[in-house]
């Protein structure tokens, strides 16, 4: 039996849908229209139960689309299925799927309305639930904001039940018995006599099987894997150098490219390629819209050519240098610029007129994204088809793009999605993509890998948002009784998604992120956005706006208090009006032993930052050393109201404590000339283990909401160190990196 | 003169001279575990051992390797891993992961050099790779445990 004709037979079952021998049903249908995209391309004899099962009579293979970049997102993925499936994860096969409508991504459209995580009332959920559904319109399969975990909590564990509760209504048919009677453990549904029936065994009778929807998820308490210590499903991959990424991939025939880019933005009026045409590997030179290509033998000759070629091109449409950047953040605290004032309380100018006790600028560079695997992309172009080999965090958006690249319809564009080696950001966009695309049109019928070299990939990041902070604050009776904070950055949400051509109205959150939002009941208290004009074109950067706008208010806060003559952790502890945030605090006192004294150059600093629905706080111990700073230990904890892989959360904590300190300390990328300064890790530096403190993490589990805690971690930590810097130095670092003003060991 | 490779020979004839090892491991020869980061020897992404020794491949020319070569693949395997390697499947290091040959190969060029090395050499060793995800306490962590392990066996 053909396919499509069983497909049409069965298209009226929603939510299942059998395959030739197999089925394919879940949750998914009642919530989208979309169509189960696993039934395109299944195999004679498969079963996709929901768009995230497939069951074969050879594998039992769980749907992961949200991309792995480090983070765990697979694994905890196939938890969440597998949980409910009743499958170990030594029995399964792992696919990222394709790019799909019916993956959209519900969780991060909570992030852009302007309701505070800790707000709860009926207005914000109202907001929340009005954004998800022109985030369901776009089908946005997006894998950012810290949401692989809110957004697949309840989504994939039902998809799992839902396959369970079907294949045992198929054993149940087959057998004649009662589903009532069966019991399902290991990838089998157990008859009442013990008999076990392999779920691959039952594929083609699901498929025959209408699908249970109405299913009763478990109560935790009776979870098998979830909250217990996993191991990781690419661990042993990844300890043994058999893990493959995206730049290891290799197809039959396949040429190697790499990029020569003129600076972002700068038009491209010329280049010579005539020594690079006459060196060793190299096959052939494709022009580029901002640059040129090298195709050649081998990814070094690629490379070495494309070293070899000079460019000829225009300014770039932003300030050459770095004192222009900043002159324009500097004049965007005006009026005029203002783009968001969500946090307004009592009297704040009547209030500062009675006295200002602290009025402080604050300064946060441009940062690379620099993940240790550098961008690339494989792209075979056909007549009528293209593959595309790539790790993105936007798999729709590379299929949209790589179709208008090659005129083809966005079916005929065939991305598989590969493993990531890092990405803070960095594969939210796809520039890279289309690069690799539009040198496979000049090599037609060949695999063509595009890599850049280190260089290129951080020459043309599209950094962190360079941001600036004005604050001023007022005392009374031993308390902070005024903050006020005015931050000024140009819009990454509208620079990132205006590379998708993708309208961003409305005010930016991200701008006053980590900062508006914060749980702190003082008097008389401000935030303001200033929205500052586009300069180098930016893109999301681990925490996004949280990541400036962290270390802004809690070392504005900090200051205040020391001006209160307060203690930081109890003063922010007295201000606090959000118990989560109170207990992460009252965590970090208790760990850190806070109150105990320290011995002369040592100090500790505190700093609480509630970013994507986590409150984290964290206090930093240093020494003032003969030979500079010495990070001594750190205490952290966060409230992710469930703490679903106990070792996966302590390791993705701890990177993002290293991640934040570690560019605080001496991170920043900088313009002269309308080119980075940086392009390697010699100048873009970074944290070093002999640099890294001893890390103690604590997961806090009272909130409501399940959070994911890729981000959180890493905007108190800047704070927290500068405090911790201030405490034993008393000197106070008010622009990072702080290596600039102050030496670390 | 052959290139030896996890203990095999292979060819160069028609090969670049001039081309890093690194990228002959990978774009000539497949063993695609020893990764590209930086290719000015500041990541240590590219680490195999020439000669029992951690070296930076992306800064040997193919004509200038001056030994046999071992990278990640020969090192140990997932069904038969090296102790440095079962420490960091049992620490679970790994977050990307990316950087991880590089570090395990470092850190078995350590141990094989100073069987107990004490915290300093161990940050001494370790600092020239570089892990963007910052799994530093755990790659700390799983060191002394295959110190303790290879004392042990």
């Amino acid at each position: 039996m053909g396919r499509a004709k069983t497909i049409a037979r069965r298209a009226f079952l929603i939510g299942s849908a059998a395959i030739a021998g197999g089925v394919a049903f879940g949750v998914w249908r009642f919530r989208t229209p979309y169509a189960n995209p696993l039934l395109r391309d299944l195999p004679e004899g498969a079963a996709a139960l929901t768009p995230y099962v497939i069951i074969t009579a050879e594998a039992i293979t769980l749907i992961t689309p949200r991309a792995d970049k480090g983070q765990g997102a697979t694994s905890v993925q196939a938890a969440l299925i597998a949980e409910e499936l009743d499958v170990d994860l030594d029995q399964i096969m792992i696919d990222p799927g394709p790019p799909d409508r019916a993956y959209w991504n519900t969780a991060l459209s909570s992030e852009a309305v302007p309701f505070r995580a800790t707000d709860e009332g009926w207005l914000a959920e109202a907001a929340r639930g009005a954004m998800a559904a022109p985030m369901k319109f776009l089908g946005m399969q997006i894998t950012g904001g810290s949401t692989t975990v809110p957004d697949g909590y309840e989504k994939l564990r039902r998809a799992g039940a839902v396959a369970r509760e079907t294949l045992k209504a198929a054993a149940a048919r087959l057998h004649g018995v009662e589903v009532a009677s069966l019991t399902t453990e290991r990838g089998a549904v157990i008859l009442p006599d013990g008999t076990r029936l392999s779920y691959r065994s039952l594929a083609t009778e699901a498929a025959r099987t209408e699908p249970v929807t109405e299913v009763t998820l478990r109560d935790p308490a009776d979870w098998r894997l979830l909250t217990k210590p996993m191991q990781r499903i690419d661990i042993v991959a990844k300890s043994t150098g058999t893990q493959g990424y995206g730049i290891d991939v290799t197809r039959p025939d396949m040429l190697y490219a790499a990029v020569r880019l003129a600076p972002q933005g700068a038009a491209l009026r010329g280049y010579d390629a005539t020594r690079a045409e006459a060196m060793r590997g190299v096959e052939k030179i494709v022009a580029l819209p901002a640059g040129v290509a090298v195709v050649a033998t081998s990814t070094w000759h690629a490379m070495q050519g494309a070293q070899a070629i000079t460019l000829d091109h225009g300014p770039t449409p932003f300030p050459p240098g770095m004192a222009g950047h900043w002159q324009a953040l500097s004049d965007s605290f005006d009026s005029a610029r203002q783009d968001s004032q969500f946090r307004d309380a009592g009297d704040v100018a009547a209030a500062l007129a009675v006295s200002t006790d602290v009025e402080a600028e604050y300064r946060a560079p441009y940062l690379a994204h620099a993940p240790l695997e550098p961008l690339n992309a494989t792209v075979l172009h056909t007549p009528g088809r293209v593959d595309v080999w790539t790790g993105t965090q936007v798999p729709r958006f590379v299929q949209t793009n790589v179709a208008a690249i090659t005129g083809l319809g966005p079916e005929a564009v065939h991305v598989h999605a590969q493993m990531i080696g890092g990405s803070f950001g960095h594969r939210l966009e796809d520039e890279a993509v289309r690069h690799a695309a539009r040198i496979a049109m000049a090599v037609p019928g060949r695999p063509v890998k595009l890599t850049y070299s280190r260089e290129e990939d951080m020459g043309h990041d599209f950094p962190r948002q360079i941001a600036m902070a004005r604050g001023r604050g007022r005392v009374a009776g031993g308390r902070v009784e005024a903050l006020d904070l005015g931050i000024a950055m140009p819009s990454v949400i509208a620079s990132q998604m205006g590379r998708q051509n993708i309208p961003a109205p409305g005010p930016d959150l991200q701008i006053v992120a980590g900062a508006w939002d914060q749980p702190y009941a003082i008097p008389h208290y401000r935030v303001t956005g200033y929205r500052a004009p586009e300069l180098a074109p930016i893109s999301s950067w681990r925490s996004v706006g949280a990541s400036t706008n962290g270390f802004f208010h809690e070392s504005l806060l900090d200051e205040v208090i020391h001006a209160a003559g307060a203690d930081p952790l109890e003063e922010r502890l007295r201000l606090c009006d959000h118990a989560p945030s109170r207990k992460v605090l009252e965590a970090v006192a208790e760990m850190s032993d806070w109150g105990a004294p320290m011995t002369a150059g040592r100090g500790r600093g505190v700093a609480l930052c509630l970013s994507f629905g986590v409150p984290c706080a964290m206090v930093v111990a240093v020494s003032a050393t003969g030979e500079g700073i010495r990070l001594d230990h750190v205490h952290v904890a966060a409230e992710v109201g469930r703490v679903l892989d106990p070792v996966n959360f302590d390791g993705l904590v701890k990177g993002g404590v290293v991640f934040g300190l570690g560019h605080a300390m001496h991170g920043a990328i900088t313009y002269e000339n309308g080119v980075t300064e940086q392009t390697n890790f010699d100048t873009f530096r970074a944290m070093r283990l002999y640099q890294c403190p001893e890390i103690t993490v604590r997961g806090l589990e009272n909130g409501e909401r399940i959070r994911g805690v890729g981000e959180p971690p890493v905007p108190p930590a800047a704070p927290a160190l500068a405090n911790a810097i201030f405490a034993a130095t008393g000197k106070r670092l008010r622009e990072m990196p702080f290596d600039t003003h102050i030496g670390f060991v | 003169m052959p290139l030896t490779v996890n203990g095999a020979d292979f060819p160069t004839e028609g090969l670049d001279p001039d081309m890093p090892l690194l990228w002959v491991l990978r774009d000539v020869l497949g063993l695609a575990g020893t990764k590209y980061g930086c290719g000015i020897a500041q990541c240590g992404a590219c680490t195999v051992h020439v000669d029992g020794v951690a070296t930076r491949s992306c800064q040997v020319a193919l004509g200038d390797v001056w030994g046999p070569v071992t990278t990640i693949e020969g090192l140990g395997t997932p069904a038969a891993p090296h102790p440095v390697q079962a420490a960091w499947i049992e620490r679970q290091v790994a977050q990307c992961g990316y950087c991880q040959s590089g570090q395990i190969m470092q850190a078995a060029s350590l141990l094989a050099e100073v069987a107990e090395p004490s915290d300093a050499e161990i940050d001494d060793a370790m600092s020239g790779n570089l892990c963007r995800c910052g799994t530093y306490p755990r790659i700390r962590e799983a060191v002394r445990a295959a110190a303790r392990a290879m004392k042990g066996a």
